[in-house]
């Protein structure tokens, strides 16, 4: 039953990733630059751009290169990007890990925080712990990420010198864990190498706090909504009527029953830092998918571009089935179908 | 679900201050830290081949240090007392000596060298790696064009050990061109060996495998993030280099690659912003070492062959409105060498050299209305947005003092991807841009950008038939007084002209730790990792 509501939303969801891969080749191709005129040199002749056009085979017409690109996509040919030099999806599966690592541990921070408060300030209305609440939420939200994560560098590294420098994953002179998982945290806690855990930690908190602060806001004011609403609700009255610990009935009835729209902006927050996660992995010096995609977009390098899209889509499309499959394990009365 | 929140809070807050805490030197990694550099950067290589299609400046770098060439040049020091390389001595590498005739030179190699694999260098190898230097085209086969090595028959093996180049005619730049990044000696045998039918220059694979005989090889490259290389202990054809690993990372952002240098995590960077190396230099916790680029300029260009500009009065007046030293101060902090204020005529055949120019707006609204322009004009003025930190606080000044003169300009900034095709195109009427030669002749120079063949870097699309014949008698000179007074003659006719108006000279900025020593500045502006070294 459940495998059958997998599938079917698996099949439901080849148009968009069509209609992703069309969209992604005609965009890259309207965006301004060249790519011959870039990967010739600063030396080239007109006649040495039209030798690597060829070479790059883009002089060949739009529908022409469309095929060329999904028969190669067909054989999981991602082409090649000329920015690294190395396939473009041996360069996705190496960053994509860097980039979901600090994602979820960022969201994971963001739940725990945002949840808590949210669900602190609903027990006490307007009082001072509501009030910190919003505090936090609008200063949260005005403050780009980017930004948070310079101020937190400053701080942090140049003045006080408690966080290591800011050199993407590890320090330069660690080694990675071997690859298991590709997170960094699980891979050195599998080979038992405490060194490393302590670095790749040191190294990822200042990133994902910043990039985790930018979502605080939104749970936290769902979260209060939310449990304002049930909290004032018949059956929370009726369990406190029947003499339940207060404990019990926040945690095990209002909570659980508040949770429902948080999941749906949880799904969201999460797509949404995957994004937000291009300008802090700049800062950081972090080696995600989104400085990837920045840094290819930027020499018009075509192949990486469209690879990221299309990874991108592919992952919305599996965070969505994910959330609609949680919905079902908080409330079984939901109907999950294809 | 029975997870504690606070336990959890509790524990991740636990684990978050230990490591923060976490002391950031540790006694192992200490020993290699003083034999190790770790050089931060904006930009990553993407290959380790020179001759690949797009590889790019720091691929230029990988390969210096990675490979040999036949030979290289010697080192002097330059007025600040720093070393700098001489392109007037031409000094043995992988060739031990040679033999110079009018039509020909004959290389003996050394004999002890060895590639990276144990295999011995041999002039079959030399060959080989001419031969696809001039073979697969784009920027690689341009650069040997350069010093007229323009054929595979010009490469001879005469024994295992013993190699000759035949020249197609007498050009002074052909053995400096030796000496340039592009013509690396790559082992023949392990390249062939990789190499496909569809590939017989094994392009695909040495882009990421490196086989040469050089000081460093690859340790290990994560493209995109880092490049480490390791010394080649086995190395002879220089004396031992003092660093056993360095480290290159990328770090994206300029604000902290400084951090990392000021808080001394970092050993050296390049690329920082002109007001960032100015205030590392007043603070003096650093060494800045600042060299001028040679043979380069920063200059304002007109197009000579469509729009309004194709008046010289116009360019004239243009080149008298521009905010000299305002430009140094706002827009360069003193970080260059000022182009401008100059003798009327050229008094040396020296190159660069101050133009006449200086700041003089009520000639240049003379001008204008002189060029017939009574009412002043509209126009663009483009800049490449890539490197945007100078040229567009250049433009800003240079848009205001046009309009002073009825010169209206709407700035244009163009995308770095797409400034060069912009260039090739030769529409845009009014620029600012910077370019520089290799090879340090002011000759080049001149037939790179003024010459009438219309280059990419003649952005001006100027063509002057007396101004070809004085660059073209030049390059091929043999007598001084001649070349001289040839340089000279080309040099008037560009202030008379006006197609460009030079601004200044550019410096190479590097900040690194006090205890780095043996810095060279190179003329591809690339880190020469062999001269390096820490001390305690």
């Amino acid at each position: 039953m459940m495998l059958a509501v997998i599938a079917g939303r698996l099949a439901a969801a080849l148009p968009t990733l069509a209609g992703v891969v069309v969209v992604t080749f005609l965009l890259t191709r309207a965006l301004p630059g060249d790519p011959a005129a870039y990967f010739a040199g600063p030396a080239a002749t007109r006649e040495a751009v039209e030798q690597i056009r060829a070479q790059l085979g883009l002089d060949r017409s739009l529908g022409v290169q469309f095929l060329g690109y999904l028969r190669e996509l067909a054989r999981g040919d991602l082409g090649l990007s000329i920015t690294t030099g190395q396939p473009v999806l041996s360069d996705i599966v190496a960053r994509l890990p860097a980039s979901a690592e600090l994602t979820l541990l960022a969201l994971l921070f963001a739940a725990l925080a945002g949840i808590s408060l949210g669900a602190l300030a609903a027990l006490r209305p307007n009082g001072w712990l509501d009030n910190l609440c919003r505090v936090i939420a609008t200063l949260g939200v005005c403050l780009p990420a980017f930004f948070t994560g310079l101020l937190l560098i400053y701080v942090f590294y140049y003045l006080l010198g408690w966080a290591p420098a800011p050199l993407g994953r590890l320090d330069a002179f660690a080694a990675p864990p071997p690859h298991v998982t590709g997170f960094f945290l699980i891979d050195s806690l599998l080979a038992g190498d405490g060194e490393t855990f302590r670095s790749a930690l040191a190294q990822i908190l200042l990133p994902a706090l910043s990039l985790g602060i930018f979502a605080v806001a939104p749970i936290a004011r769902i979260t209060r909504g939310s449990m304002l609403a049930v909290m004032s609700s018949d059956f929370i009255r009726a369990a406190r009527a029947h003499g339940l610990s207060a404990r019990t009935v926040v945690i095990a009835y209002a909570l659980r029953n508040a949770l429902l729209p948080v999941v749906t902006t949880l799904g969201m927050v999460f797509s949404f830092l995957l994004g937000a996660n291009v300008l802090i992995e700049k800062v950081f010096a972090w080696p995600g998918i989104g400085s990837y995609a920045v840094e290819a977009l930027i020499a018009s390098d075509y192949a990486p571009v469209q690879g990221f899209v299309m990874t991108m889509g592919f992952l919305y499309v599996l965070l969505n089935l994910a959330i609609d499959l949680l919905y079902r394990v908080i409330d079984p009365r939901m109907e999950v179908t294809a | 679900m029975t997870i504690d929140r606070r336990l959890v809070l509790k524990g991740t807050a636990a684990a978050g201050a230990a490591a923060l805490a976490a002391p950031p030197f540790r006694p192992a990694a200490a020993q290699s830290r003083r034999e190790t550099l770790l050089m931060v950067s904006e930009n990553p290589p993407n290959s380790t081949d020179i001759h690949g299609v797009g590889a790019n400046r720091p691929a230029y770098e990988a390969s210096w240090n990675l490979y040999d060439r036949l030979l290289t040049f010697g080192v002097k020091k330059d007025s600040n007392g720093n070393d700098h390389y001489d392109y007037e001595t031409l000094l043995p590498e992988l060739a031990e000596e040679w033999d110079l005739r009018p039509m020909s030179v004959t290389f003996k190699l050394r004999r002890d060298a060895r590639f990276q694999d144990g295999t011995p260098v041999t002039a079959a190898d030399v060959k080989w790696s001419f031969d696809r230097a001039v073979s697969v085209g784009g920027f690689p086969t341009f650069q040997m064009g350069a010093g007229s090595l323009e054929k595979r028959e010009q490469f001879v093996v005469v024994d295992d050990h013993t190699f000759r180049v035949d020249f197609l005619r007498r050009d002074k730049l052909t053995m400096p061109d030796l000496g340039v990044p592009v013509p690396v000696i790559i082992n023949a045998g392990l390249a062939r060996r990789n190499a496909t039918e569809q590939d017989p220059w094994a392009m695909t694979w040495l882009r990421s495998n490196p086989a040469g005989s050089g000081a460093y090889r690859l340790e290990r490259w994560v493209p995109g993030q880092e490049m480490v290389f390791a010394r080649n202990d086995a190395w002879t054809q220089g004396p031992r280099p003092g660093l056993a690993r360095v480290i290159w990372r990328i770090v994206p952002q300029s604000g902290n690659r400084r951090a990392l240098l000021e808080r001394g995590d970092a050993d050296l960077s390049f690329d920082l912003p002109p007001k960032d190396f100015q205030e590392l230099q007043a603070a003096r916790r650093l060494k800045v070492i600042s060299t001028p680029v040679e043979n380069a300029l920063q200059y304002i260009g007109m197009n000579c062959e469509r729009g309004p500009f194709t008046n010289v009065k116009l360019r004239q007046a243009v080149a008298c409105a521009v905010p000299y030293q305002r430009l140094m101060e706002q827009a360069l902090f003193g970080q260059a060498i000022p182009m401008f204020g100059g003798p009327a005529q050229p008094e040396t055949a020296a190159w660069p050299q101050p133009s006449p120019f200086t700041t003089d707006l009520a000639r240049a609204r003379a001008l204008v209305a002189e060029a017939g322009f009574p009412n002043g004009l509209d126009t663009t003025l483009s800049f490449d947005l890539g490197l945007a930190t100078v040229n567009e606080p250049i433009s800003l000044a240079l848009a205001e003092n046009l309009a002073a003169i009825g010169i209206r300009v709407t700035i244009n900034k163009v995308p770095g991807a797409n400034w060069r095709n912009e260039l090739l195109k030769k529409e845009m009427p009014l620029i600012t841009n910077t370019f520089g030669g290799w090879l340090n002749y002011p000759d080049y120079f001149f037939y790179w950008a003024y010459h009438g063949q219309n280059a990419v870097f003649n952005s001006m699309s100027y063509r002057n038939p007396q101004m070809d014949a004085l660059i073209d008698r030049s390059r091929f000179a043999e007598d001084r007084a001649e070349y001289e007074a040839a340089v000279k003659g080309f040099v008037a006719i560009a202030w008379a002209d006006v197609p460009r108006i030079p601004l200044f000279q550019p410096n190479l900025n590097v900040a690194m730790q006090q205890s780095i020593q043996g810095y060279r500045y190179w003329f591809h502006r690339q880190l020469d990792y062999r001269t390096l070294s820490k001390t305690a």
